[in-house]
């Protein structure tokens, strides 16, 4: 990890916070500042190589990120009292049937526009 | 007995500076990370999924509130902002397998997005949920800030909704594999993007466990959905609540 990159992530988080807020939108700041770094990196593609390290270092590590907000079940589910059985299947069966239709649509729209590209694997 | 009081005075102590519960987090993800490795990155053994239970037990077991524990945590929940601009650099690397495939990927992400919307609300809805949770329910695909934001512009609950989202995405990453072998579908880029879309950056995380490949296309999903509810929202939620 190096302390320039970290820097240079920082300051298009920060840029893309600063995007959200001027223009009133509800995406996420964050997001914004991916794509603007997106565009950087086609601008100056040496900035890629410069942070690429430090991306795949935080990158690998994705999943401990999401476990303070993860706890948080804890502090919600002795709230909810009643809609257990609603909540459940609704979130078990809705995901796996967009994982389903997103994959599908995906595949065969792919086959259908660029036979080649879909056969790789 | 004694020895149990002090020990319980110490980690009182030490509860009330934000060092224990960092150390906590991150013991927790090596010791989920170690399991996962034994399982042979076997989808069912999800490291957040593992971590969580782990924590709320400890932290059920020592009696610690979430507000403390989150006073240490929330160094780590602060990386997940730069984390998200890193997915720039994966996503850079795949543009040009990106740039031949735009149209499928619009009309997957379409599909994904509306069947996860749809089928929670509807569902929800089968099972005589409120309406309140209906509506924290709806952008439970989406990454957690837009997803918070949309639940609160409606009327939902935002806590509530960051909870699902949490859960949507240890879902998707435990289930993607099973649903996609069923479906046949081997290419990386489609798996990594219908689980990107489907379940954000958990999905993600695991997605870049398998293939750099497989973590850019989700990536890209995460980012697009993100884009995506915020549009839809505003238009879905009036016939949702009719």
């Amino acid at each position: 990890m190096n302390l320039s990159s970290l820097a240079v992530l920082l300051v298009f988080q920060c840029l893309g916070e600063g995007v959200a807020h001027l223009l009133g939108v509800a995406i996420p700041g964050p997001v914004i500042g991916l794509l603007l770094l997106l565009v950087a990196f086609h601008v100056v593609p040496s900035l890629a190589r410069m942070t690429e390290q430090t991306c795949w270092a935080i990158l690998q590590h994705l999943s401990l990120l999401f476990l303070p907000a993860g706890v948080g079940v804890m502090a919600v589910l002795s709230r909810v009292r009643e809609g257990y059985l609603a909540i459940s299947v609704g979130l078990a069966l809705s995901t796996m049937a967009a994982i389903a239709a997103g994959a599908w649509v995906t595949d065969r729209t792919m086959r259908w526009f660029d036979p080649e590209s879909a056969d790789e694997k | 007995m004694e020895k149990l009081i002090r020990f319980n005075a110490l980690w009182v102590y030490l509860a009330a500076s934000p060092l224990l519960g960092l150390t906590m987090t991150l013991v927790a993800y090596l010791v989920a990370l170690q399991i996962y490795r034994r399982f042979r990155f076997h989808p069912c053994a999800n490291p957040v999924l593992i971590a969580v239970v782990i924590l709320i037990v400890a932290l059920s077991i020592t009696g610690t509130s979430y507000k403390t524990y989150f006073e240490g945590a929330q160094f780590v929940h602060f990386m997940l902002g730069p984390a998200t601009v890193a997915l720039a650099l994966p996503l850079y690397k795949q543009w040009n397998n990106f740039r031949r495939a735009v149209l499928p990927l619009l009309l997957g992400l379409l599909a994904g997005s509306l069947t996860a919307m749809i089928v929670a609300v509807g569902l929800a809805y089968e099972l005589g949920a409120s309406r309140e949770v209906m509506i924290s329910m709806a952008p439970k695909s989406a990454t957690t800030p837009i997803a918070m934001a949309i639940a609160e512009r409606f009327g939902g609950q935002p806590s509530l909704t960051a909870v699902m989202v949490i859960c949507t995405g240890i879902i998707g990453a435990v289930s993607a594999k099973f649903i996609l072998n069923w479906l046949k579908i081997e290419n990386h880029a489609v798996r990594g993007f219908a689980l990107g879309v489907a379940s954000h950056g958990i999905g993600t995380a695991r997605a870049l466990q398998i293939s750099a490949e497989m973590g850019a296309f989700a990536g890209l999903g995460m980012g697009m959905n993100a884009i995506l509810t915020a549009l839809l929202a505003p238009v879905l939620f009036p016939i949702f609540l009719r």
